[in-house]
């Protein structure tokens, strides 16, 4: 590894290089517990930057996703949101019409998620040395329940909460100028992750798909259970633009991006009433597949007729195939 | 009709699968020539489902598998030179040439543009009047087309700043290299039906006469893959060597006129070297006369020094079905996506990549 690349930020193994071989001199237990946010005696914190390009695409922008990013990260350890940091780094020559835009989804997300913003900043760079618009996010939540990948163990069951790809679809969508009715699945998730907390439900395991997407999740699940994941192909959901759009592009819907949609992982006992509950925000959530006993860390995926096959992280950028 | 999921219909697999089984007699060596039917096969899982006397070998066919390092070498020299605009393909850009790839090269703030639409590099030529943009050309008979569209709109715009780095190649010429190796055990082919879309089922005729070799035009659907080898098996079972058009529903015997009319007014065939195959006479093509002033290697200095591929890598011998991904001894050890020795391995289209991605645990 001489210099970052793209790839580098892409979510799959590169990124997993970069956080083992260079920042791991930060090493200290709760880095090394690898969730989505901190867990931090009753407290959850969590941070993220948000790039996107377009940022603005048909029914979501930047703003949006900046708030639902770090509050889902926040949710997904068991935690409520409840403040948030905002900083901005923008472009000079940005339209401040378009902030205004931002900022307003911004207000409306925090209020749909019942997070406060309360601190924040703000930094220009010139002309060309940025993308229009950066932003970051922390969010801090209370705990409700402490979930920890690390009680991922064999027999359990993995959910889906929603059909998947349709973020990463939305965006490809847009940046090549296509005609696709598919909207970004981008939300905070609030709602039905505190249904499940109230539940009376044993979570081993949430992971919102971002990045990387369904594949990037199961993988490290695989890898920090040191367990095997066999997923059933047929159950798990993807809507047909999206698989349209796979087709076009050579991509897999398991590797494109999600920004409201996440995996479960529950003791196999718990998995219908986890289905039901998942299904009340979403008719295509799902159960996918199950945790087995085979200490093999990778993720196994069985075709609808009895096929298996490898399904391995994503790597590198997500490149279009030539022909 | 579901262009998707009807040929992807597990009855109808299922069906298929007992008819392959109660018809096969002996072991069948089937080459699939095109990258794209390896990662189908291994995607859907077919060596699992297919009786074992069915052996797939992996082809030639993949574009960025058979570049040989020079030319990506002379790409990356393109690339670096200033006010200059590189565009590409797809998995080019991780291609390591002797001492970098264009990924790195990017990186080190090259314009190197990753296209998904090769059109695009029309507008980029008119938003950008002060630079030079270059067109990594690749691909077989079935991007050649695509190129001939962005040479004539070039020409009918009097763009002065559009230049292309040509590397079509041809699958004829590259599958008759394969057949003339004394080595080679094939008993049929998969012929790719995107090629066919562009040059119709017709252009496998020879080959399937010459050889006395069944060849099927195949779909990329599990269904049009399981398809094509009951036909082969049918064929080798009554001792026939028919060109089967499996991919009927888009490819016709002369394939399209209009496409075959443009490669031919901007270009005409070369010798190509295909790494590991070496050079094929009128294996590629290349522009003709007249457009000799939109050829970067002719209008640029594309002197390069290329080192040796990795006495390591075998992709060479896999290219012509001599061994499979496994047989090399740097296969997902030194030899991964991630760091990549020979192109087989960086190509999405690569034999190497599909038995990493969906196999690995398999060897």
């Amino acid at each position: 590894m001489k210099q970052i690349t793209l790839a580098h930020g892409g979510g799959g193994e590169e990124m997993n290089a970069l956080i083992n071989e260079i920042f791991s001199i930060f090493e200290n237990n709760v880095l090394k517990e690898a969730n989505d946010a901190a867990i931090l005696d009753d407290l959850a914190f969590s941070t993220d930057s948000f790039v996107l390009n377009p940022i603005f695409l048909k029914d979501v922008n930047i703003g949006k996703l900046a708030v639902c990013g770090s509050v889902n990260d926040v949710l997904m350890v068991g935690a409520k949101p409840l403040y948030l940091s905002l900083a901005l780094i923008l472009e000079e020559g940005f339209e401040i019409e378009k902030l205004k835009i931002i900022l307003k989804s911004i207000k409306e997300e925090c209020n749909k998620a019942g997070v406060k913003l309360v601190c924040g900043d703000t930094k220009v760079v010139p002309k060309n040395k940025g993308d229009e618009i950066y932003i970051n996010t922390s969010c801090i939540g209370k705990s409700i329940q402490k979930i920890n990948t690390k009680n991922i163990k064999s027999g359990c069951s993995i959910l889906v909460s929603r059909d998947i790809g349709a973020h990463g679809c939305a965006v490809l969508v847009e940046r090549n100028n296509l005609e696709a009715n598919i909207k970004s699945d981008c939300k905070s998730l609030k709602d039905e992750v505190l249904a499940l907390l109230n539940a009376d439900i044993s979570i081993k395991a949430m992971r919102d798909a971002t990045r990387g997407g369904l594949s990037a999740v199961l993988n490290e699940w695989a890898k920090l259970s040191n367990l095997e994941l066999l997923i059933y192909e047929e159950k798990i959901p993807v809507c047909d633009e999206v698989l349209g759009v796979c087709e076009l592009f050579g991509y897999e819907p398991y590797e494109l991006a999600n920004e409201g949609t996440f995996i479960l992982c529950v003791d196999k006992k718990d998995e219908q009433k986890a289905l039901e509950i998942l299904k009340q925000f979403n008719a295509n959530a799902a159960i996918i597949g199950e945790i087995t006993a085979n200490k093999k860390a990778r993720v196994v995926l069985e075709n609808a007729y009895g096929a298996k096959r490898i399904l391995e992280a994503p790597k590198g950028e997500l490149l279009p195939r030539i022909c | 009709m579901d262009l998707i999921n009807d040929f992807r219909d597990k009855e109808r697999i299922l069906i298929l699968k007992e008819l392959i089984a109660s018809k096969i007699t002996k072991p069948i060596n089937i080459m699939e020539i095109c990258g794209g039917h390896t990662h189908s096969i291994m995607k859907f899982g077919l060596p699992d489902l297919l009786p074992k006397e069915i052996n797939f070998i992996h082809g030639p066919g993949c574009p960025v598998c058979v570049m040989p390092r020079e030319r990506i070498d002379i790409a990356l020299k393109l690339a670096s030179m200033p006010n200059t605009i590189f565009c590409v393909l797809g998995d080019m850009l991780k291609v390591p040439g002797s001492y970098e790839s264009l990924i790195d090269l990017r990186a080190k703030g090259a314009d190197v543009r990753a296209l998904y639409t090769p059109l695009d590099v029309i507008d980029i030529a008119l938003k950008n009047p002060e630079k030079n943009i270059i067109f990594f050309a690749i691909g077989f008979e079935t991007t050649t087309p695509m190129s001939g569209v962005i040479i004539e709109k070039s020409i009918a715009l009097n763009l002065k700043n559009l230049f292309f780095h040509i590397n079509h190649v041809l699958v004829p010429p590259a599958v008759e290299a394969i057949m003339q190796d004394k080595n080679v055990r094939i008993d049929a082919f998969l012929g790719p039906s995107h090629v066919s879309v562009i040059t119709g089922s017709s252009i496998y005729e020879p080959i399937a006469k010459k050889y006395k070799t069944p060849i099927a035009v195949s779909g990329f659907e599990p269904v049009d893959i399981m398809l094509s080898v009951l036909n082969i098996i049918e064929q080798i079972n009554a001792n026939t060597f028919e060109v089967y058009n499996e991919y009927h529903r888009v490819v016709s015997k002369e394939g399209n006129l209009k496409a075959k009319a443009l490669v031919e007014k901007y270009f005409k065939p070369c010798d190509f070297e295909f790494r590991g195959l070496g050079v094929i006479a009128n294996g590629g093509l290349c522009l003709k006369d007249e457009f000799t002033h939109l050829d970067a290697s002719k209008v640029f200095d594309c002197k390069v020094q290329s080192k040796d591929e990795s006495k390591a890598c075998i992709c060479g011998q896999i290219l012509r079905g001599l061994a499979k991904p496994y047989d090399c001894k740097v296969f997902a050890k030194a030899c991964t996506p991630k760091n990549p020795i020979g192109s087989c391995m960086v190509s999405s289209e690569g034999a190497c990549a599909a038995y990493y991605k969906y196999y690995q645990d398999k060897a």
